[in-house]
């Protein structure tokens, strides 16, 4: 008798953890097309170049003041689609100006290509593995906190070179988080797939502009 | 004064203030990490590592 408990018990705990991914990556895909149509909007009305700094302060200040009271209602939807939707269209002006360059729009869609594929790579790895990443996370927004210093001194000392290996540390820092959030959605550490969701797409937007700079910088290169 | 990067600045300082007492709670609570757990991480992200130097030298 006990013993069917006790599989009835991990079976709903494995139902559980199914409908959370399969939730969060429905929400992802979503928001993801969603972050484009934006994108693409604040390309054709030519947005100035402040934009993505107003885009950034917007979308975080929902992140961190809205989300938290809304993420366990059906509102937590619409906030993540704000969220997404800002941080899509301050991407406007720096996308209209790769696309001046000569192979622009190479650039662009290589760096899609080669985050989706960091993505597929790193979450299969996760699900297939199983393995348990949570010991990361301390690192992980250490490591976060430490490039956000090293960057707020680069804004005054703007070294090129430091912009560079800052974009290539900050693509090593969200791939680890690519790990550590998916982990946590299969062990059981988050329930919730309106914050698995935010934390993805916001480790696929980092990737997809810091490989974007260091495409830029190869390609200018030759 | 170039407001750009006052802001940036600003956004930059407003997040280091978020994420700090998240960085020391999360520091303090984490489980430790075994030589197997880390060669687990480390070697996906040194292929992540060598995929962006392959997209880098096709560009």
């Amino acid at each position: 008798m006990n013993r069917s408990v006790e599989f009835t018990q991990s079976q709903t705990a494995i139902l559980e953890t199914n409908k959370v991914l399969k939730n969060t990556y429905a929400l992802l895909s979503l928001t993801l097309l969603f972050s484009a149509l934006t994108a693409f909007i604040s390309m054709q009305m030519q947005m100035p170049g402040f934009m993505p700094l107003v885009s950034t302060f917007g979308a975080l200040g929902l992140i961190w003041f809205v989300l938290p009271r809304t993420a366990n209602s059906a509102a937590g939807i619409g906030v993540v689609f704000g969220i997404t939707g800002l941080l899509g269209f301050g991407l406007g002006p720096m996308l209209n100006q790769y696309l001046q360059m000569a192979n622009g729009g190479q650039l662009i869609m290589t760096s899609l290509g080669g985050t989706g594929v960091i993505f597929l790579a790193l979450s299969g790895y996760a699900l297939t593995s199983r393995r348990d990443f949570s010991f990361m996370g301390g690192m992980l927004v250490v490591g976060m906190v430490l490039v956000l210093i090293t960057m707020l001194a680069n804004i005054f000392m703007q070294i090129p070179a430091l912009s560079l290996a800052l974009s290539a540390v900050i693509i090593l820092i969200m791939s680890g988080f690519i790990l550590y959030d998916t982990s946590r959605i299969i062990n059981g550490g988050e329930r919730n797939y309106i914050m698995a969701t935010v934390g993805l797409y916001l480790s696929l937007f980092n990737i997809f502009v810091n490989l974007l700079a260091l495409l830029g910088f190869a390609s200018g290169d030759d | 004064m170039d407001w750009m990067k006052f802001f940036s600045a600003l956004l930059i300082i407003a997040m280091i203030i978020f994420l700090f007492p998240r960085a020391k709670e999360m520091l303090k609570n984490s489980p430790k990490a075994s030589s197997n757990d880390l060669l687990a991480v480390l070697i996906p992200l040194i292929l992540v590592i060598g995929f962006v130097f392959l997209l880098m030298k096709s560009v």
